[in-house]
């Protein structure tokens, strides 16, 4: 009796009932692209591991170029556990980064933007930034000589971007050198400004999702198909997913724990055949193989003005492709997709295998 | 509108006017002089005129040469150590003796020669304040000078080391006494079997040397530090260290090997037999790369050349040659624990860097044997071989800790793979009784 009065209080004042209406009414189509669905909830999971992970480090890590490298090899040698998490923190956001590319190119496949679900698409493909962002400011926080490096080469090509350049690169750097300055600006930007801007963002593309619910490919649009309830059917599939999720990250966590390296050090050369993160890899390899001078542009400049242009035509997608009608513009836009999809494979693998 | 003249104005103007151009004019000639330098006015000197076109190349080599020498860069001619008119256009002129021409000297008189310049403070104070002025008296307490002085021309010069007309600074890797070179620079000499006949001293310095341990860090590590010729020779005052002073000459560099020698039995044993003290373990010229194979009582060892079984410097011997083999058996067993275990994917980091104080015990154990003292070798044996004791704790701490990571991953698998497997069944069991309802309905 006692919980149903406080059921009742709470309903008199949060309106659950209402909510658990409207969730028991949401569906999810079924069909044979179903399984794509899965990878948006998947990285809302991850970035959940993420926050979690991440406020846990938050604990033991201090944010200067003297501590930050002791603290996390105080965090994963002598913190109880403190091992597992931060190589859960690592594995997840590479993972994250993962799923987060298979959503956003199985959404463009099965042109999930068209009309009206533009808002949808941009505010994934701000989220899209903002975790690379994640990343590249994630990757330097513990201070090694890897990420020392891979920062320095990071900020540099920026650096090279006309007019913005160097103010960009004096603003990531916090002056004209990667110093402790860098390390504690990057940290604010990874544990203040990116989690809300990320929250945010990841609020209107949750509220998107339910307001115009799951968008069906337009070959299958007017077929009879099959409908799964949210809750709790799709819901406790997503929540088979995240568990197996918890799953692989605890295994990779403990055959393959994240390296910290050596402490960086300002002085010492440039380890030998340095690079990005894998999800840089495709653009860093490029830049490698472009001309030193492409007309009278210097080489590395008109690849970095490019990746920045078809970043920005990212953007555009949903307002250029919105006719489903449009057959052969559909058919450009595939071509299109794989084209940079093999691109980016095929880049990140050669990045690999060469020195 | 213009306004007429007054007498005032004109010669305010002309004044300004004036005023200007001198300026201008004092510009001008302020600027020729901060163009003017010694090094950068060329000075008539008909003696390179003349020698450089001359066919002979004994003749024009000094003139060509010159152009590459340091005497020249400071402003000095052919004249400031030969004399002679360098602004006379005739030979007879230039070379007039009444203008103080001194011609090539005699072999003898070539450290006073060049003396007159080195070895006069005041004057070399306006070249280089901090360039020593002693070379020449040094020169004649070596064994060079005193041969000169006793009428031996072979004897080695200024110039032998130096070279003529072509002489660079110390510091300039093409100089013939920039240290890579010294020891090819002594060689030409002292490897000459011919030119040094009836010397009584051997040819083959500098063979052994470039075999040498020096030779080794000079050459192929480029350690300019590294000794050569000079450095334990000396340089203008050369000579052979004998015997009582020859650990002073090591002690230089390896002092404090010098220093553990100083106090061991060794030293009273080595000035009683009249031997060298670093030199009869390690050699002259061609000094090895110390190794432990040097120490003990096996085959091989230095310590049986003199030590027989039982006396006891071959106790001492074989006793800190098995402390040490200890030391290095401990630190090799415990890297290869640690380094398995970063293999493996531990952090172990932080006892790799304390095994630092292991390897640096057994550095200094190898230097403590100079002291021939067991106790002295055991004050730092023992801490390190702890201290490589406790990386190998770390190593086989940290190699447990992987087991137990990958046991308890196995259980969490079993226990993830489980609730995984209920929430199916839980999905399984809601969609088919949302099947059998919607079939009822």
């Amino acid at each position: 009796m006692r919980i149903d009065d406080i059921k009742t209080w709470l309903d008199e004042r949060l309106s659950i009932s209402t909510l658990a209406k409207l969730a028991s009414k949401k569906e999810v189509p079924v069909h044979r692209h179903s399984i794509w669905y899965y990878f948006g909830g998947m990285t809302l999971f991850l970035f959940t591991v993420q926050v979690v992970t991440g406020i846990l480090l938050l604990l033991y890590y201090r944010p200067s170029s003297e501590t930050a490298f002791e603290s996390v090899q105080f965090i994963i040698t002598e913190v109880k556990f403190g091992w597992l998490i931060r190589s859960i923190h690592s594995w997840s956001a590479n993972l994250m980064i993962a799923t987060l590319f298979i959503h956003m190119f199985s959404v463009f496949f099965l042109r999930a933007y068209y009309p009206p679900r533009e808002m949808t698409w941009l505010s994934g493909a701000f989220l899209l930034f903002i975790v690379v962002c994640f990343g590249f400011s994630g990757y330097l926080l513990p201070w090694n000589k890897l990420a020392f490096f891979a920062t320095k080469v990071g900020t540099e090509i920026a650096g090279v971007i006309p007019i913005i350049g160097r103010p960009a690169l004096r603003f990531l750097r916090g002056g004209d050198d990667v110093t402790g300055a860098t390390l504690t600006r990057f940290f604010g930007f990874h544990v203040a400004v990116l989690p809300a801007t990320a929250t945010v963002f990841i609020g209107i593309h949750v509220l998107m999702v339910q307001l115009h619910g799951m968008s069906v490919p337009p070959k299958l649009v007017g077929q009879p198909l099959k409908k799964m309830k949210f809750v709790p059917n799709f819901l406790l599939r997503d929540l088979i997913g995240w568990i197996l999720a918890i799953g692989v990250l605890a295994a990779l966590a403990a055959l393959f724990p994240w390296e910290l390296g050596e402490k960086a050090d300002a002085f010492a050369p440039a380890p030998a055949g340095i690079k990005p993160e894998w999800y840089f890899l495709f653009m860093f390899q490029t830049l490698k193989y472009l001309p030193a001078k492409i007309w009278k542009l210097d080489g590395e400049v008109v690849g970095i003005m490019a990746f920045n242009i078809v970043a920005l035509m990212l953007f555009f997608v949903p307002f250029v492709d919105r006719d489903p009608a449009n057959l052969r513009r559909r058919f450009i836009f595939n071509v299109i997709g794989v084209l940079a999809l093999l691109f980016m494979v095929v880049m990140t693998i050669i990045g690999y295998v060469t020195k | 509108m213009n306004i007429p003249l007054s007498p005032e104005r004109l010669r305010l103007y002309s004044a300004r006017y004036c005023s200007r151009f001198c300026t201008a004019i004092c510009g001008v000639i302020a600027a020729c002089l901060l163009l003017y330098s010694p090094a950068a006015a060329q000075k008539k000197s008909s003696c390179i005129e003349c020698h450089a076109k001359l066919e002979d190349a004994r003749l024009s080599a000094p003139a060509k040469a010159f152009d590459n020498d340091i005497h020249r860069g400071r402003g000095l001619s052919c004249n400031d150590c030969h004399g002679g008119d360098p602004n006379a256009d005739t030979k007879e002129a230039a070379k007039d003796p009444r203008k103080g021409y001194l011609g090539k000297p005699k072999t003898q008189d070539i450290p006073a020669y060049c003396g007159k310049c080195h070895s006069d403070a005041n004057l070399m104070k306006r070249f280089n304040p901090s360039l020593r002025v002693d070379q020449e008296r040094e020169y004649y307490s070596s064994v060079h000078g005193q041969k000169l002085r006793s009428g031996e021309t072979r004897a080695a010069t200024c110039i032998s080391c130096h070279s003529v007309h072509g002489i660079r600074a110390v510091s300039d890797p093409l100089s013939t006494v920039y240290p890579p070179n010294v020891a090819e620079t002594c060689s030409k000499c002292h490897a000459n079997a011919d030119y040094m006949r009836g010397f009584p001293i051997p040819n083959d310095q500098f063979a052994k040397y470039k075999t040498s341990v020096h030779a080794k860090a000079l050459y192929e590590k480029q350690d300019l530090s590294a000794p050569t010729c000079n450095d334990c020779h000396g340089n203008h005052g050369a000579t052979p260290p004998g015997i009582a002073s020859v650990a002073n000459v090591c002690g230089t560099c390896h002092g404090r090997q010098a220093e553990l020698f100083q106090t061991s039995p060794h030293k009273a044993a080595f000035d009683s037999k009249n031997l060298g003290e670093c030199i009869t373990c390690h050699s002259n010229h061609a000094i090895a790369k110390p190794s432990d194979q040097l120490i003990g009582t096996q085959q091989g060892a230095l310590c049986i050349n003199c030590h027989t079984n039982g006396d006891k410097g071959f106790v001492a011997a074989g006793l800190m040659r098995s402390r040490i083999n200890e030391l290095m058996a401990s630190i090799d067993k415990s890297t290869e624990i640690l380094n398995r275990a970063e293999r493996a994917g531990m952090e172990v980091s932080r006892p790799k860097f304390e095994m630092k104080e292991a390897t640096d015990a057994l550095t200094h154990a190898r230097v403590l044997i100079h002291s021939s003292s067991i106790a002295e070798v055991e004050k730092v044996v023992a801490p390190g071989i702890a201290a490589s004791s406790r990386g190998y704790q770390a190593g086989l701490g940290a190699l447990s800790e992987r087991a137990f990571r990958r046991k308890g991953l196995a259980v969490s698998l079993v226990f993830i793979l489980f609730l995984a497997m209920l929430v199916y069944l839980k999905v399984r069991q809601i969609e088919s009784r949302q099947s059998e309802s919607a079939n009822s309905a």
